[in-house]
């Protein structure tokens, strides 16, 4: 052994969290990450004979449900399935890594009472599984959407990459917090699922985002335009970024009203740069939350 | 040489909640009143050298886990500092990680990951772990459909298969058969040659006598014995026998007589051992009385260290030998005719107590170690029974 080995020394005091040596360990697992991920991709489709084609098969019946509805209702909503889906898959990405994020200490609470891993790792995998279906469903919209004839905007599309980035950094933040705090507030998991009903409602993903932008514009409250703390909810510009790259047109041509809110293509990449900086900031706060209480993580299961 | 962990004075409070409070009403309810602190470990300070191998071991609940536990960084000590060097494992148990859904395969990858092996040192290993483990034909079946003997075999093929410079393990050999059981010992030996630093929580008292170079012996917390595994076991062994709850007792009695001094004298006349099996040899006991005694009866008892079964005991009134009254020293004399047992380590017991009323005096338990070992010789003709049989094939 080599005499200058390095020495891990272990006291009572939860050592500062510095994120650089931080992701050093965690890279240095993430081989652990990807076997952890595997496994939960393993074990929710062991058993069924189409597998991970379930994770496909969603969003095309959405697709062939939706075309279908709007058609015979005809509404005036051009390509809703398009916009519906741009919108949903990520949040459905943002919500399922929390609800399944929120659980995983707990959930692993053997590994963690018996096995010195980062803990991180576990709240990650669970992103890292929401990831693959995310991935897999944004294929599908990927090949609806020229298929469709709604086509590709390049100009727009180009939004889309900062747009993901804010959304997994604003996941991960958000996923690491739940999930340590859950450990020691058992009910946060039962609030979750209340609280992302409400988020659900409340990000413009099933209907238009101009509408919401043009009531809250329209009628100002004590002087203030709502839309201005509508838009404070983080996902909603997240969501406005997917939306712009993918559905692209603000007016699709023949609709009375835009669909998208009709704010300009810099503007939106500004908003969703400082929601990115912002959730940057959150995330060095909720993981040095996360670091700080996983150093009881195997007492407290 | 160095330290591999230095345990500096380590504590460690657990708070016992009668129900732990596991939501935000139950927690604001119960803020003082319902938590009681339980230290389980108190001030713990000892050293592992580079290259040795400590045994760790106490009665249940003594805190060995919880120590394990901190050295491995799953816990945190209350207070105290605990320095480690080098790559580090740590078996606590077998087969973490493991989900009945995977295959066999699947999950030595994944269990190995989280010992520390990365996916290259996982393939490198993964023949030998198929083998070590005998499920060469099972690997690619689901583990749902392994015995639980078959799942304790694979995870602990891997564990033997991570290659650290310190290792941990608590108590994981205790699982399997006795065959299995031989097959650990015989890797943690090889771990030993290859140098590797050991730290092993057994209540397995003989293995540790057998494979550690030194040994800790916790009880309620603290560091009730340290140094070499055959001190430290004996006091393990009074602890147990007597089944005292504050520290052992060595000695008990009234002390009207005391054992003054008790020596082993072997074939040769020395008080040194050790004894070659089937040897004669004398407990040599010397008695002081502190006020005259009437009735006073001395025994003795060996217990087989490796398995702590009696194999053999005398009394001198059974033997029809009185000591009788008297007031000063006398000396007794056990002579062993031979010791047929197998080579190992014997523990004796020594006891003065009177003939009459079997009041206690004095009593030594397992104080006194009579080491037995074999020498090869040439074997004796002996008549054995052939039968002999002859079948159309
Ligand atoms: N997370 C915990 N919360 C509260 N008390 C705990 C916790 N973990 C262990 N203890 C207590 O600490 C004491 C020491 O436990 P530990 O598991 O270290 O004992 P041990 O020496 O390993 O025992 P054994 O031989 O049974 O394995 C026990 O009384 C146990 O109840
Ligand atoms: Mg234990």
């Amino acid at each position: 052994m080599a005499a200058d080995a390095e020495v891990a020394v272990r006291t009572s005091e939860a050592s500062h969290l510095r994120i650089a040596a931080r992701v050093r360990d965690v890279a240095s697992r993430r081989e652990t990450l990807l076997n952890l991920v595997r496994k939960e991709l393993k074990v929710k489709y062991a058993q069924s004979v189409l597998g991970a084609i379930w994770s496909l098969l969603n969003p095309i019946v959405f697709l062939a449900v939706f075309s279908f509805v709007m058609r015979i209702t005809n509404n005036q909503f051009r390509d809703y399935p398009v916009y519906l889906l741009s919108g949903l898959l990520a949040w459905n990405l943002c919500s399922v890594s929390l609800t399944t994020g929120a659980r995983s200490v707990i959930d692993n609470g053997n590994l963690v009472k018996k096995v010195a891993f980062p803990r991180e790792i576990l709240p990650l995998s669970a992103i890292g599984v929401a990831l693959v279906d995310f991935v897999l469903q944004s294929a599908v919209l990927f090949l609806f959407i020229p298929a469709s004839g709604h086509g590709f905007h390049l100009l727009e599309l180009s939004v889309y990459p900062l747009a993901f980035l804010t959304l997994i950094v604003f996941t991960t933040a958000m996923t690491l917090w739940l999930a340590a705090l859950n450990v020691r507030y058992r009910d946060i998991q039962h609030l979750l699922n209340l609280g992302l009903l409400v988020w659900f409602w409340f990000t413009p993903i099933v209907y238009s985002g101009y509408l919401v932008k043009d009531v809250l514009t329209r009628h100002p409250v004590l002087g203030v335009n709502l839309w201005n703390v509508f838009l404070g909810n983080p996902l909603t510009p997240i969501v406005m970024g997917f939306q712009r790259a993918l559905y692209a047109v603000v007016r699709p041509i023949g609709s009375p009203k835009p669909v998208l809110p009709d704010v300009s293509l810099p503007w939106l990449a500004g908003v969703l740069a400082i929601v990115l900086v912002a959730s940057l900031a959150f995330l060095r706060l909720t993981w040095g939350t996360f670091f700080r209480l996983s150093g009881d993580f195997a007492e407290e299961l | 040489m160095t330290a591999a962990i230095e345990v500096a004075d380590v504590s460690k409070k657990f708070r016992l909640f009668r129900e732990r409070p596991t939501s935000v009403k139950q927690r604001l309810l119960s803020a003082r009143s319902r938590a009681e602190d339980f230290w389980a470990l108190r001030n713990v300070s000892f050293d592992v050298l580079e290259g040795t191998s400590l045994g760790l071991i106490g009665q249940n609940g003594s805190g060995k886990t919880t120590l394990l536990k901190i050295v491995a960084g799953i816990l945190r000590p209350t207070s105290g500092v605990v320095r480690q060097r080098g790559r580090m494992a740590a078996l606590l148990e077998l087969g973490a990680g493991f989900h009945p859904e995977l295959t066999g395969r699947e999950n030595v990858y994944l269990n190995a990951s989280f010992l520390g092996l990365s996916r290259r040192e996982t393939d490198r290993a993964y023949d030998a772990i198929v083998e070590f483990a005998g499920l060469e034909e099972f690997m690619d079946n689901q583990a749902k459909f392994y015995s639980s003997g078959m799942l304790v075999r694979l995870g602990f093929a891997v564990a033997v298969h991570v290659d650290p410079e310190v290792l941990l393990i608590d108590e994981v050999l205790a699982v399997g058969d006795e065959a299995f059981q031989a097959k650990c010992l015989e890797r943690i030996r090889r771990f030993q040659r290859e140098g590797r630093t050991i730290v092993l929580v057994t209540h397995a008292l003989d293995t540790v006598r057998a494979i550690c170079d030194r040994a800790v012996m916790l009880h309620q917390g603290r560091v009730h014995a340290l140094g070499s595994p055959d001190d430290v076991v004996r006091e393990m062994r009074y602890l147990l026998l007597g089944q005292v709850d504050e520290g052992f007792v060595p000695e008990e009695g009234t002390r009207e007589a005391e054992i003054e001094a008790v020596d082993l004298v072997y074939p040769n006349g020395s008080t040194e051992g050790p004894l070659v099996r089937d040897d004669p040899f004398t407990i040599q006991v010397d008695v002081r009385t502190n006020e005259p005694v009437d009735d006073l009866d001395v025994d003795f008892e060996i217990l087989d260290g490796a398995t702590n079964h009696p194999v053999l005991d005398g009394r001198a009134s059974r033997a029809g030998v009185t000591i009788g009254r008297f007031d000063g020293k006398r000396r007794v004399r056990f002579h062993v005719s031979s010791f047929p047992y197998t080579a190992g380590k014997y523990w004796i017991t020594i006891g003065l107590s009177s003939r009459e009323t079997g009041r206690l005096y004095h009593v030594q338990t397992q104080r006194y170690l009579l080491e037995v070992i074999e020498v090869p010789r040439v074997q004796e003709r002996v008549d054995v029974p052939v039968t002999i049989e002859v079948e159309d094939l």
